[in-house]
């Protein structure tokens, strides 16, 4: 497309990137077919295409962000789908995270918006303050009834967040600490794994899953110190600033192991934090002190399955036929591309896996956007699971956590992650979802 | 500047704009109606973006009721409608103007009845062409008309272009698999047309409608003729060292007799361009491909493409590769649909849309290479070969106004060039405004003359998608010539 910016202009950075995606745009349409949004609402304003001609608009004429384009970008899933679908190569994400900052600098947000942005920004990426807020969510969810009865959009968020709390708080994890775990034997590779934030607190099997099936295949787990939140929750925010303190830190941390005992990789198991720490090397490109460490860091991380993929995996020690819906993550197929890893694994694991028609879309989770944009989160989730249940499947396996959270109570039967089945599969202990149920029954 | 002029808004109609608003808001709810200029600005184009004209406002309905609604007020109040589904048209057929009201079809989304004894499918206009087939392709059903941009663009739009696409040589084009439509005419009537078979008694007014670019009315519902899928499919790849052997290997495949699905046609830099977004393994050496589509039981397609590999072979065809499973089959197909969009990788294009003989082919690509270098510009071939469907793709720079009007200009002469041969101006994307201008190269006075009395039938005040497919100056009203 043909684009319009001074040259004063293109010597911000940014812009001359968003300039540079712009052009490579055709505008033929094709990512409206595939933007949850716009399959909902039908106005090209929510679909990528319109989103693309908005932001343009904005940056070209140097405008301030209005009430109505940041209507129309708060509600992007930033799913990425459109990156999947695009012939053209255009590099969304750079162009929407590119606005969320112009955004959140130019436009006041109303006092409830900008409060509840604020205690998600400041809450869930400490893992301690995240873990009581738990416990208080699940206290004040008494009070849901009743703000679901006022008229106002930050009541109906507050009850679309306390409604994700869980019921049941998980023990503090013993990963919640810096620490190494070895293998038996001599060690064949040595990985870090992001402690991260949100998901060690609601779910700290995962990793642990994630250590037990790696160590049993010889590799040492390094929990560094100094790591915590990979920057994506309020990166997506527009929150540039805050994003690039957590990604420095994290970056800082690994670079110490990587200049120390060495690193083969950096393993994430949270697909949605693995596609920001992928693209730290972009996020630092102007940062003399950290452009070349961001580089390095993003070089070597890797999904959970894609470095399991590498291994030689055992045969599974006990053969399952249990029938596992696979949900991929958009941050996992669109984002990061991988699109048939953790199927593969699955598979061979032995389980039975089922492809979920318009496995595409989004189920609606995506970061906080549960929380922000509840309604057309509620219904991308009904339609997930609508979709979910065609394949009648006995548990669902996904690699996010955001996907695990928003999906537990709508599908009627367990959400694990990935490696938590193929852990079991190897050796490892029945995961704790599976325990009360009477899924056992059905193992071949 | 770009060549192909637009009327001057009318003054008139832009004095009254809040009284337009107001009237839509009491017909639809107030959020369907687009009125800030921010939110106004995306709909200024579609996906000829040479083109842009920001509208008066956007309406999007919900319904056939609010349709009719909005047109009767509309056309009371005189104002020009631009009706519009995905905007993904390369002809500038959803192109607005400063004094009208886009009417979007992109909310009526829904299957509404799938009847397979019978083999229809009734649907809402706004729908992809896709998600027809998606819907029904578990039962083994699908539905034939597949422009490239099909997993985006509307049944509305292919009804008002007459869309065809790959597998048209075949199946045919849009108006050979639409058995009726429901469409609100100007002054908000509900009109149903055609019915739930071919050749509904009385006149055949649907041959009329379809491919009426949005001039007659807008349709809002459609019966589809839906087809059970063969057994199976099976691409191949033809790869050339010579254009014209190409192009003659495509007259001497029609000719030996065999009518395979699809008969597609790259050239080098198309093929490029194509496996670096798809990875299908397209040969990266010859100078043209053809993918060759045929289906039918295994043994019926393996005795096809051994005909077909002889023909090519006798036509100079080095590489002659078959597809070995459904998940090749799928990246050659995702390749060639993806062309136009991919092509943004490395330039801007013009995509352009003539019809030829199949036999002038070779004679044809020669002249267009001819044509596009003497304008200093390169050119990337794909199109539908086996029914003579060509899209030269004329690469340039969006950035630079001579290159674009270099651009416009060597696309005329290569439409010029295809009514010259005995060929049309448009395949299937229309004429909207980008053919506009060539029409009398087409057609004579009488021949346009006709047509405009037709049309002015169902819009006598040129207000349904007006500026575009009859040159301007033929536009106001022609009534008293043709009396």
């Amino acid at each position: 497309m043909q684009t319009s910016f001074s040259l004063a202009q293109l010597a911000d950075s940014d812009t001359r990137e968003s300039e540079k995606i712009l052009r490579t745009c055709v505008h033929c349409g094709f990512c409206t077919a595939t933007c949850p949004t716009y399959l909902l609402l039908g106005d090209e304003l929510d679909s990528p295409r319109g989103r693309i001609y908005l932001i343009k608009d904005m940056l070209e004429n140097g405008k301030k962000a209005t009430v109505e384009v940041a209507r129309h970008v708060d509600r992007c899933l930033s799913c990425l789908s459109c990156m999947s679908t695009c012939p053209s190569g255009v590099h969304y994400m750079h162009l929407v995270d590119h606005a969320r900052k112009h955004i959140e600098e130019t436009l006041p947000r109303p006092f409830a918006d900008r409060l509840m942005r604020a205690v998600l920004a400041t809450v869930l990426p400490r893992p301690e303050l995240f873990r009581l807020s738990l416990f208080a969510a699940r206290l004040a969810r008494v009070t849901s009834p009743l703000l679901a009865a006022l008229p106002f959009q930050w009541a109906k968020r507050t009850v679309a967040m306390l409604a994700l709390a869980p019921d049941t708080v998980p023990m503090r994890s013993p990963y919640s600490e810096p620490v190494t775990i070895v293998p038996e034997g001599p060690p064949q590779g040595r990985v870090a794994m992001l402690r991260g934030c949100a998901q060690g607190v609601l779910a700290p099997e995962i990793n642990e899953a994630a250590v037990r099936l790696l160590t049993r295949h010889g590799i040492e787990v390094v929990f560094a110190e100094g790591e915590g939140c990979c920057g994506a929750l309020v990166h997506h925010m527009g929150k540039q600033e805050a994003s690039h303190d957590q990604a420095r830190r994290n970056i800082d941390a690994w670079i110490s192991e990587m200049d120390g005992q060495g690193l083969d990789a950096i393993l994430i198991t949270a697909s949605g934090c693995g596609t920001t720490v992928k693209d730290y090397g972009f996020m630092f490109r102007d940062d003399n002190a950290y452009a070349q460490k961001a580089a390095r860091v993003a070089a070597i991380t890797r999904d959970v399955s894609e470095y399991v993929l590498t291994l030689d995996v055992q045969p599974p020690t006990m053969p399952s036929r249990l029938v596992v819906a696979y949900h991929s993550a958009c941050s996992m197929q669109h984002g990061q591309q991988i699109k048939t890893t953790a199927q593969g694994l699955l598979r061979k694991a032995g389980f039975v896996v089922k492809e979920v028609p318009e496995g595409h879309i989004c189920c609606g989770s995506a970061g906080v956007y549960n929380i922000l944009q509840p309604e057309i989160a509620g219904r991308l989730r009904e339609r997930k699971a609508a979709n979910i249940a065609k394949v009648t499947p006995s548990v669902v396996a996904t690699g996010n956590i955001g996907c695990m959270t928003q999906l537990a109570g709508a599908v009627g039967v367990p959400v694990l992650h990935t490696v938590e089945l193929l852990d079991w599969a190897s050796g490892g202990p029945l995961p704790r979802k599976l325990m009360k149920n009477a899924l056992l029954a059905q193992h071949g | 500047m770009t060549q192909i002029a637009m009327p001057q808004p009318d003054p008139l109609i832009l004095a009254k704009r809040e009284r337009i608003i107001a009237g839509l808001q009491e017909r639809v709810p107030a959020q369907w109606v687009i009125t800030e200029e921010d939110e106004r600005r995306p709909y200024e184009t579609d996906a000829l973006t040479a083109y842009r004209r920001l509208p008066l406002a956007v309406v999007l309905p919900g319904s056939t009721e609010e349709v009719a609604a909005i047109l009767s007020f509309l056309s009371r109040e005189r104002v020009k409608i631009i009706p519009r589904g995905a905007g993904t048209s390369l002809s500038g057929g959803a192109l607005p103007q400063e004094d009208a009201v886009v009417v979007g079809v992109g909310r009526l989304n829904k299957v509404l009845d799938v009847d397979f004894a019978n083999r229809t499918a009734r649907v809402q206009s706004g729908i992809t062409n896709l998600a027809v087939t998606t819907h029904i392709s578990p039962d083994g059903f699908f539905y034939a008309p597949d422009p490239s941009s099909q997993l985006a663009c509307t049944i509305a739009g292919n009804i008002a272009m007459n869309s065809g696409g790959a597998h048209c040589l075949k199946y045919g084009v849009t108006t050979n698999n639409i058995l009726g439509v429901r469409m609100v005419l100007l002054d908000g009537t509900i009109v149903d047309f055609g019915g739930e078979t071919f050749d509904q008694p009385g006149y055949d007014w649907l041959s009329l409608i379809i491919g009426s670019e949005g001039q007659f009315g807008i349709v809002t519902e459609a019966t589809l003729r839906i087809l059970r899928a063969a057994e199976g499919a099976r691409p191949c790849l033809l790869g050339f060292d010579k254009v014209e052997d190409a192009g003659a290997c495509v007259a001497a495949i029609i000719a030996s007799g065999i009518i395979p699905v699809a008969i597609e046609y790259m050239d080098q830099t198309a093929i490029r361009i194509c496996e670096d977004f798809a990875h299908a393994g397209y040969p990266l050496d010859v100078a043209a491909m053809l993918i060759v589509e045929v289906e039918g039981a295994d043994a019926e397609i393996d005795v096809l493409l051994t005909h077909i590999e002889k023909v090519a072979r006798e036509h100079g065809a080095r590489i002659v590769k078959v597809s070995k499973s459904e998940a090749e089959s799928a990246a050659i197909w995702k390749g060639r649909k993806s062309a136009f969009g991919a092509t943004g990788r490395i330039a801007d294009y013009l995509c352009m849309d003539g019809t030829i003989p199949t036999g002038q082919l070779p004679y044809v690509l020669n002249r267009i290479g001819e044509i596009v270098a003497h304008h200093r510009l390169r050119v990337a071939n794909v199109f539908h070969a086996g029914d003579g469907n060509l899209h030269p793709l004329i690469l340039f720079n969006a950035n630079d106004d001579d290159e674009l009007e270099r651009a416009e200009q060597a696309g005329n002469e290569i439409l010029e060039l295809c009514v010259e041969v005995g060929g049309c101006l448009t395949g299937e994307h229309g004429v909207g405004i980008e053919k506009r201008d060539l029409m009398e190269k087409q057609f004579t006075s009488v021949d346009l003359d006709q047509q405009i009395r037709v049309k002015l039938l169902f819009d006598p005040d040129w207000l349904l998608n007006p500026a575009k497919v009859f040159p301007l100056n033929l536009h106001p009203l022609p009534l008293g010539r043709a009396a």
